[in-house]
């Protein structure tokens, strides 16, 4: 890696990015809790067990349709949060604003912030404000760091994951990153496509409740749903099996795709949730997820399997079987 | 493409896959010409459905594995001169030239944007009046007519600014030379959809007249594809060849007059190199006299560095279809998608690039 | 090489058309297909038309496919 710069591509999420992360970082920080790899890692202080997590918010346009920054500041972290099967209790929020951002933003930004909070029952206890020249930031950065209580009765791990267990998919996929895309390469998009961004610690609660024993959450965000499963695949030692027509995919997002040529599967999320659990449990969560607002198209989209260990498959909608890989760089539209 | 398909889907394809098994007895190669023939074979997993002796084989059909590193270098080198911005398709971002990449010249501070259309390339001309605007012209008879127009809408708006770096590829010649070289045994060919729609069904004739090679222009969709191996299938059970045309929604025998025609008043014939297989005569398009302004080697000065190409890299044979890509030494061990030494491997629809990324020919999967 | 989406024309000034692709809409040009009219149905490469969907080709293969599917039963 000497002598090498950082490439756009190295925050997409996808291989690049995990490589970025366990050549540089990993190696320095070692440590059990961060060996997981998990969206949050789970500490135990004095005997209590808690969720702690973080992360940082760049996202152009800073406002889009179902959102903006701060919305996605706010709930991201909470979802981590509830991802480690924690209840969401505290957030930091840091805030990296540019000179000459118009504070109008700012506080169109900062009451969003609030909403989101408030919708999730969190409280935003400590920040940081830093104001850097002119082109050092891009507009406004946001970095939010949560702490909840991890839920008694439940152990969110990749080690819980098993062969034979089925894997759950909260809604529709592509949404987030569609709406970011709005207005570039002049697509017009319909109102119907928004941002899903969403707080799900509430509906994850819920679902906690009724089925302490889930193996497994995690939400599909930068690198999409499929990178998502890999890694999971990798960190469990199982094989996953994922059913091409049982993706939810909305039509106005497939049509972006077409047009563009990304796939769906690559696209970040920013409200859904993967649920790996027992298949006598399968029908509980479903039904518990589908009577909450953010889980209304949930489905079960596939299945762990023993082997190959470590490899995602696709059974296609004309019964051909593929690999579905990691996202490597970050999808470009293309021509060809 | 992805979206709550039916029963109705897999039973059509059932059928198809146990028909061609049925009709083919003995072992036989199909070849596919078009890199998004490629891609949508390997998406769907369609050789999975076939059966064992049907070996499916990727040709010279990606646009941008067929160009030689010495139009990437040029673009690099266009790149770097300070009043200069190049506007190129996604799919060239990350080929790699002798010494560097697009992606890597942007991540240093060049001013290189993607469009979705030659078009959107010019507004940045208007929006820049003191850059020059430099557009990527790759692709096959399906773009080039794009590329064209995007000329003589430059020329109507008066722009002085707009060129763009031409390296359009014909496919006809190249099955011709591909075919003459008999290097690989082809026993029917898939025909590129969208090709067929601006150049229509006479460009192929020869296929049968001249070699005998049962031929289907094909659609897109995974039952397009394997409607169209099924028609190849139907030929080679009867000992028959012909020309058939699968895609008769978007496909008439004219194909499009009026694009051809706007391509013809800009570009003329001319020969192109093509990796892998060297220069085929006619196989390429230049700029005619008159439009020559627009031509960024004909009007702007660059020097390009010496042009190497990757030691070991063996597209070349990949593209011609005379190996796997399993079969490079390189192929997943020193060539791999986030470090790729040649174009096969970075084109999205490289088959080298699907290979690796969907799993290889058979990737069977145990569950 | 040639990733191209079905549209609808829903609105046409001189060589500019607005096309419909599942709700998602854009401009588009008909310079490659100038005899395009509103409410055709039309393949987009690039931002352009560069062909008609033929609907009673398309409404054929269809039909075709619903009888494939009905076979084994």
């Amino acid at each position: 890696m000497k002598g090498e710069r950082v490439q756009l591509a190295h925050g997409s999420g996808g291989k690049l990015s995990h490589d970025l992360v366990s050549k540089v970082m990993l190696p320095a920080f070692a440590n059990e809790a961060l060996a997981e790899l998990h969206d949050g890692a789970k500490v135990n202080i004095r005997g209590t067990r808690l969720a702690f997590t973080t992360d940082s918010y760049v996202v152009k346009p800073l406002f889009f349709a179902g959102g903006d920054i701060g919305k996605l500041a706010v709930c991201g972290t909470v979802n981590d949060l509830a991802m480690t099967g924690a209840v969401p209790l505290y957030l930091s929020a840091g805030f990296i604003l540019e000179e000459g951002f118009p504070l109008d933003d700012l506080s169109l930004i900062v009451a969003s912030m609030k909403a989101a909070a408030a919708e999730a029952g969190v409280l935003v206890v400590t920040g940081d404000t830093k104001v850097v020249e002119k082109g050092a930031a891009d507009g406004i950065f946001i970095n939010t760091a949560g702490i909840g209580a991890v839920i008694e009765g439940t152990d969110i791990s990749p080690a819980r994951v098993r062969p034979g267990q089925d894997i759950i998919l909260s809604g529709a996929i592509g949404d987030h990153a569609v709406a970011v895309m709005a207005g570039r390469y002049d697509l017009v998009l319909p109102q119907t496509v928004a941002s899903d961004c969403a707080p799900l610690a509430g509906m994850v609660r819920q679902m906690l409740a009724a089925v302490p024993s889930v193996a497994m959450l995690r939400d599909p965000t930068r690198g999409g749903l499929a990178t998502t499963l890999n890694e999971i695949a990798v960190q469990a030692g199982v094989g996953i099996r994922v059913e091409e027509a049982a993706i939810p995919i909305h039509p106005e997002v497939a049509a972006v795709c077409n047009i563009l040529g990304f796939d769906p599967l690559y696209l970040a999320n920013e409200g859904k949730c993967l649920i790996i659990v027992e298949t006598k449990h399968t029908q509980q969560v479903l039904t518990c997820i589908q009577s909450h607002p953010y889980g209304k198209e949930a489905r079960v989209i596939g299945k762990t399997t023993a082997s190959p260990a470590g490899q995602v498959g696709l059974h296609t909608a004309v019964g051909g079987v593929r690999l579905l890989d990691m996202l490597v760089g970050d999808q470009l539209p293309r021509i060809c | 493409m992805v979206s709550n398909l039916t029963d109705d889907t897999r039973r059509a394809a059932d059928f198809f896959a146990s028909e061609i098994d049925r009709l083919i007895s003995r072992p036989v190669r199909l070849m596919e010409v078009c890199g998004t023939h490629t891609v949508a074979i390997f998406k769907a997993g369609i050789r999975q459905l076939l059966p064992l002796h049907v070996d499916l084989v990727s040709g010279p059909g990606c646009p941008v594995c067929v160009t030689a590193n010495d139009y990437l270098d040029t673009a690099i080198a266009y790149c770097r001169q300070d009043d200069v911005i190049i506007a190129t398709f996604g799919d060239m971002l990350r080929v790699p030239g002798s010494s560097s990449s697009l992606q890597a010249e942007k991540a240093t501070g060049a001013d290189i944007r993607i469009v979705y259309s030659p078009l959107d390339s010019l507004d940045i001309a208007a929006a820049n009046p003191n850059k020059k605007i430099i557009f990527l012209g790759i692709g096959f008879e399906t773009t080039a007519p794009t590329a064209a127009a995007a000329v003589l809408a430059a020329e109507q708006a008066g722009l002085a600014n707009f060129y763009i770096l031409s390296a359009h590829k014909l496919v006809p010649p190249a099955l011709r030379a591909l075919l003459t070289a008999a290097e690989v045994q082809v026993d029917g060919l898939l025909l590129p959809g969208h090709v067929s729609a601006i150049i229509g069904e006479a460009p192929y004739s020869f296929l049968v007249d001249e070699f005998g090679v049962p031929a289907v222009i094909a659609g897109f969709t995974p039952l397009d594809i394997l409607q169209a191996v099924y028609m190849l299938a139907q030929q080679i059970g009867a000992g028959a060849a012909s020309l058939q045309n699968q895609y008769s929604r978007v496909v008439r025998p004219a194909g499009n007059p009026a694009a051809r025609q706007v391509l013809d008043r800009v570009y003329g014939g001319a020969d192109a190199a093509w990796r892998g297989i060297g220069v085929i005569p006619g196989s390429g398009l230049g700029m005619r006299p008159e439009y020559r302004r627009f031509d960024a080697l004909a009007a702007l000065p660059v020097n390009v560095e010496e042009t190497r190409e990757a030691v070991g890299c063996r597209c070349g044979e990949v593209l011609r279809g005379v190996v796997r890509p399993t079969d490079c030494a390189l192929f997943g061990a020193a060539c791999v998608p986030e470090a790729p030494v040649g174009s096969c491997m970075v084109s999205v629809e490289g088959t080298c690039a699907a290979w690796y990324k969907y799993g290889g020919g058979r990737w069977q999967y145990e569950g | 090489m040639c990733l191209a989406v079905p549209a609808k024309i829903i609105d046409r000034v001189d060589m500019l058309a607005t096309v419909d692709i599942s709700g998602v809409t854009r401009k588009i040009s008909l310079m490659l297909l100038p005899e395009a009219q509103v409410g055709d149905f039309v393949l987009v490469h690039a931002g352009f038309a560069i062909q008609t969907i033929d609907e009673e080709e398309a409404a054929k293969t269809l039909e075709l496919l619903k009888e494939l599917a009905g076979y084994g039963e």
